[in-house]
């Protein structure tokens, strides 16, 4: 019987605590010397996801680069809070240039670290979903197209939320922005666009590509290590709950987090060179529905009426990913996944009957 | 050392003496030939310790010129034209965090209509965005120009753009003396960056300026573009000590002191207005041309000075504000306010149009005898307007002008008439 | 000032020969401007080249539009092109054919210049012959050499063999050689000083 690697880390919740293991394996958090590269007094909202997100991500690299990183921003939320003028945030050399340059502006800094034989400072670009996803998007294929040493991260709150919560092409199906008003015959976004930035990412064939959330700080933080053992580019892709654009509690940023990897909607894998290498099984299964309950931004799928199309449409995304991600393993051991929620069945059993099919295919390697 | 070679290679082996750092460029006509050239230097190990980037796009070449520079390297582009555009958000970008970057334009006219050839239109249009506009007049220049670029933008924190007008310079073959190595490193010391992304040091680059201060950041921009006016002469006269050439500098008059009728102008057509000059004043004609050099900062004191004595003023350029008329003259009429000068506005050479010598004798004979306008556009084919308009008279649904055009010019015959 | 105009197609190297002329007239000592009639590039549209010669400084960057000498690379364009636009009534015609002057139909320009100082030359074959391809712009230079008298045969194999190395510049050269010798030789004249240069 196949074991999954449980990460369990105090008894009775899913809290990153860290008095029960050994100091090295601790969370760069616990320890009271780190960088605070983005240090305390930021503008950020109560139960920002971005804010802690890029807290645990920077204080991993510089830690692993052992203090030796240049970080470049796109414009977005994570810029616009920690850098009111006079006053910074930062503390470590950081340059903020336009909204969708991040990627290369850090290509830039890389290739003036080469040109001067400096082979130790390590570079770090990043940005909102916008940024990235959106108008970045250029940039961002330029960097991992040339190969250039760069480390880019992407907090994905799924829109343009320092603009006031407009749709990006990371918001998803359904979702209530200001630019897909919850209003009309299909409320909220469309279906049929969006994009995967993780997986064009892993199209091409870099060393490293990876998606993490703000539920596993501690995956979040050892994937940034990972990453920064490796050089060329590398692309690490945060989901990071936005309370106010999605409608939630400050205190529910990291729950809902969390239900977005264990409905299946948020796939959080690891990739190197075009493949598919490490998979986060799902713990705890739950049906969608239990995600977007949380969040007003999903309001309109249950009242007035209950919108069992769109529902059930999520559901299968959602059923999609599992089966192609190979998120759920049946406690035999078969890849087929039992469906243990409240929400009806649509044909889940059948989505998957093999290992082969289970697993995505690996993207076709040009010749 | 004296060769005889392309404008762009000239460019391209001037660049490489000024020992840049990184390199990134897109390539666009007629711009190519200058970074074609840096990359063989990069690739064969001539210019050393110089990464040369491929980029994505224009957007990307001026982003990862600002990353570049930043992070305290000597960074260097080049484009034209629809490149131009497209960077310039990050040309804003670049002026505002005061980085030093170096970029040939090589000016091309922009679109609608596409159009490949030179007039100003490019460099024009960002004419505003901080940066500093040097105009070469031959290839000679253009050399020059780079090499001064580089400490003037470096003393100053500000980027500097070098305009040479495409394919006019940057295609022909002339006689250019390079500078050598030895020269050039006498002149231009190692980027000595005001700030930069240090770990030893950390700063953070681009904040956000809310109303309580961003007039003050723009007045010190202003400021200190300013200075350019101070340094630009100095640096200039430095380089002449140095080469023995007199290059570059605010303004260049030619036999423009005891003129009646000055001509101004900036770039490759100075040097066809000056054979007219000689030629006009071989027939007693008392006419000089005044080059402009440097756009921005705008030397309105020495412009002033230099037509002081005119009493007619012809300001021939390659730009078009639509809506309102020359660029240049607007420029000219700011700095001769007051000064009683009768100021006429030439519009030529737009899209690439040659500006021949015998249509300049036509436009000066024209000035000299009171029959020139406020504005002229030199070479207008009159016919081919009236048969548009009337055109669009009758019908709504007239069709694209270009297209119309060319067609009753007989360049295009893809409809039967 | 003395004025060259090229014409030929895209791919004939038009704008290769005025470059390598303004070479050689530069190692020379002389002042040399050269520049195409720019276009989109395309092999086989019409192309038109400049070069300007002067013992002075050249400031002008107009096109030229009377020369002093034409080279025509590309004998199908004597009746598409109007190439003798603006031709000096005492200017030099060189122009690349196999053909005899009776076939190519050109009596009417006797009238307007003369008929002494032009010149047929079938550079594209030799090119064929000398270097496997038909590029003629070496042997025309060769030839314009020869016809003008305003460019030494010297400077003109130096120039090629500084574009050109190894072997394909070798050939080039033997091919300059080659037309200059046979233009000399057809026009009876084995060694005219070199004119001066008009300072107009």
């Amino acid at each position: 019987m196949p074991l999954q690697r449980v990460k369990y880390y105090q008894a009775g919740s899913f809290v990153a605590g860290n008095r029960l293991l050994d100091p090295h394996e601790r969370s760069v958090q616990a320890d009271s010397g780190r960088s605070n590269a983005i240090t305390c007094g930021h503008r950020a909202c109560q139960g920002c996801g971005e804010a802690l997100g890029a807290r645990f991500a920077l204080d991993a690299a510089l830690r692993a680069s052992g203090g030796d990183m240049i970080a470049a921003n796109a414009t977005g939320c994570l810029e616009v809070f920690s850098t009111p003028y006079p006053e910074t945030s930062w503390q470590l050399p950081w340059i903020h240039s336009l909204f969708g340059n991040a990627p290369a502006v850090a290509s830039g800094i890389a290739a003036a670290l080469r040109a001067k034989g400096n082979t130790h400072t390590r570079v770090v670009g990043q940005g909102g979903d916008g940024g990235t996803v959106d108008i970045g998007f250029a940039c961002l294929s330029g960097m991992f197209e040339r190969g250039d040493d760069v480390l880019y991260i992407c907090y994905d709150n799924e829109g343009y939320m320092n603009t006031g919560v407009q749709r990006s092409a990371a918001t998803p199906p359904d979702a209530r922005t200001t630019t897909t008003p919850a209003v009309g015959e299909h409320p909220g976004a469309p279906w049929g666009q969006g994009k995967s930035a993780p997986l064009i990412a892993l199209a091409h064939e870099i060393p490293y590509v990876a998606t993490a959330t703000i539920a596993d700080l501690r995956d979040l933080e050892a994937k940034v290590e990972h990453a920064m053992d490796l050089h060329g580019p590398r692309y690490i892709h945060i989901l990071v709950t936005c309370p106010l654009g999605w409608g939630t509690a400050s205190s529910d940023a990291i729950r809902v987090a969390r239900m977005a990897t264990e409905s299946g909607l948020f796939p959080v894998f690891e990739g190197e060179h075009g493949d598919i290498t490490a998979v986060t099984k799902i713990r705890q299964r739950v049906g969608v529905e239990e995600y977007l309950k949380l969040q007003r931004r999903f309001a309109h799928l249950f009242a007035p009426v209950r919108r069992e199309n769109e529902i059930a449409r999520i559901q299968a995304r959602a059923d999609r990913n599992i089966a192609r991600f190979g998120l759920v393993e049946a406690r035999d051991g078969r890849p087929e996944a039992e469906v243990e929620s409240d929400t009806p069945s649509i044909g889940a059993k059948g989505a998957a009957t093999s290992a082969q099919a289970a697993a995505p295919s690996p993207p076709h390697r040009s010749g | 050392m004296l060769r005889q070679l392309e404008g762009s290679q000239a460019v391209a082996e001037a660049v490489a003496t000024c020992r840049p750092e990184v390199i990134c460029a897109y390539p666009i006509s007629p711009q190519t030939h200058i970074v074609e050239g840096l990359a063989a230097l990069v690739k064969s190990g001539r210019l050393e310790h110089c990464e040369f980037v491929n980029v994505e796009s224009e957007f990307a070449a001026m982003s990862v010129a600002i990353g570049a520079s930043a992070a305290g390297a000597r960074a260097y582009t080049a484009t034209a034209s629809q490149g131009l555009l497209y960077m310039t958000e990050a040309l804003y970008n670049a002026a505002g965090l005061g980085l030093p970057i170096v970029m040939t334009v090589a000016n091309r006219a922009i679109g609608a209509p596409i159009n490949i050839w030179n007039d100003h239109s490019d460099a024009m249009s960002q004419r505003d965005s901080g940066w500093i506009q040097l105009y070469a007049e031959s290839n000679q220049e253009a050399v020059d120009l780079h090499v001064q670029a580089f400490k003037l933008a470096e003393q100053l924190s500000l980027p500097a753009m070098v305009c040479m007008d495409g394919f006019i310079l940057t295609h022909a073959f002339e006689r250019v003396e390079l500078p050598p190595q030895s020269q050039v490193d006498a002149f231009l010391p190692a980027f000595q960056p005001r700030q930069v992304l240090d770990p030893e040091d950390p700063v953070t680059i681009g904040a956000m300026v809310g109303p309580e201060a961003f007039t003050e950041v723009r007045y010190l921009a202003h400021y200190k573009q300013m200075q350019a006016l101070d340094l630009i002469p100095e640096i200039a006269a430095a380089y002449e000590t140095l080469t023995g050439r007199a290059s570059g500098g605010l303004v260049r008059r030619y036999r423009s002191h005891d003129a009646e009728t000055v001509v101004v102008a900036l770039g490759s057509v100075l040097g066809t207005i000056e054979d007219v000059v000689d030629e006009l004043r071989e027939h007693g004609s008392r006419i000089g041309c005044v080059g402009i050099k440097t756009f921005r900062p705008w030397p309105r004191a020495e412009i002033r000075a230099a037509l002081s004595g005119a009493r007619r003023v012809i300001v021939l350029e390659k730009a078009l504000s639509i809506g309102i008329g020359g660029i240049l003259a607007q420029n000219v009429h700011s700095a001769l306010e007051g000064s009683g000068a009768r100021i006429h506005t030439a519009i030529a050479g737009l899209g690439g149009r040659p500006i021949t010598k015998a249509s300049l004798h036509r436009l000066f004979r024209a000035a000299a005898a009171n029959e020139l306008g406020d504005t002229t556009f030199l070479d207008l084919n009159r016919e081919l307007i009236e048969r548009e308009l009337v055109r669009q008279s009758e019908t709504r649904r007239s069709g694209p002008h270009a297209e119309n055009i060319l067609r009753d010019l007989g360049a295009v015959a893809s409809r039967p008439v | 000032m003395f004025e060259v105009r090229i014409h030929g197609r895209g791919g004939q190297g038009v704008v290769t020969a005025a470059e390598l002329l303004s070479v050689a007239a530069f190692l020379e000592g002389r002042h040399a401007q050269a520049f195409p009639s720019f276009g989109s590039e395309r092999t086989g549209a019409p192309v038109v080249s400049f070069c300007r010669i002067d013992d002075h400084p050249i400031r002008t960057r107009e096109p030229i539009s009377e020369p002093d000498a034409l080279i025509i690379v590309d004998a199908t364009l004597l009746h598409q092109v109007d190439v003798f636009s603006g031709l000096k009534p005492d200017g030099w015609v060189l122009i690349n054919t196999s053909k005899p002057f009776g076939e190519l139909r050109i009596e009417e320009l006797f009238t307007r210049f003369d008929r002494e100082r032009f010149q047929t030359v079938a550079a594209t074959e030799l090119a064929r012959e000398l270097l496997g391809r038909p590029l003629p712009n070496a042997a025309l230079l060769g030839a314009f050499a020869a016809l003008t008298d305003r460019v030494a045969l010297a400077a003109v194999t130096r120039a090629i063999a500084e574009r050109f190395s190894g072997a394909v510049g070798e050939r080039n050269v033997a091919a300059a050689e080659r037309t200059y010798n046979h233009v000399r030789a057809a026009r009876g004249a084995p060694s005219r000083p070199l004119l001066e240069v008009s300072s107009a």
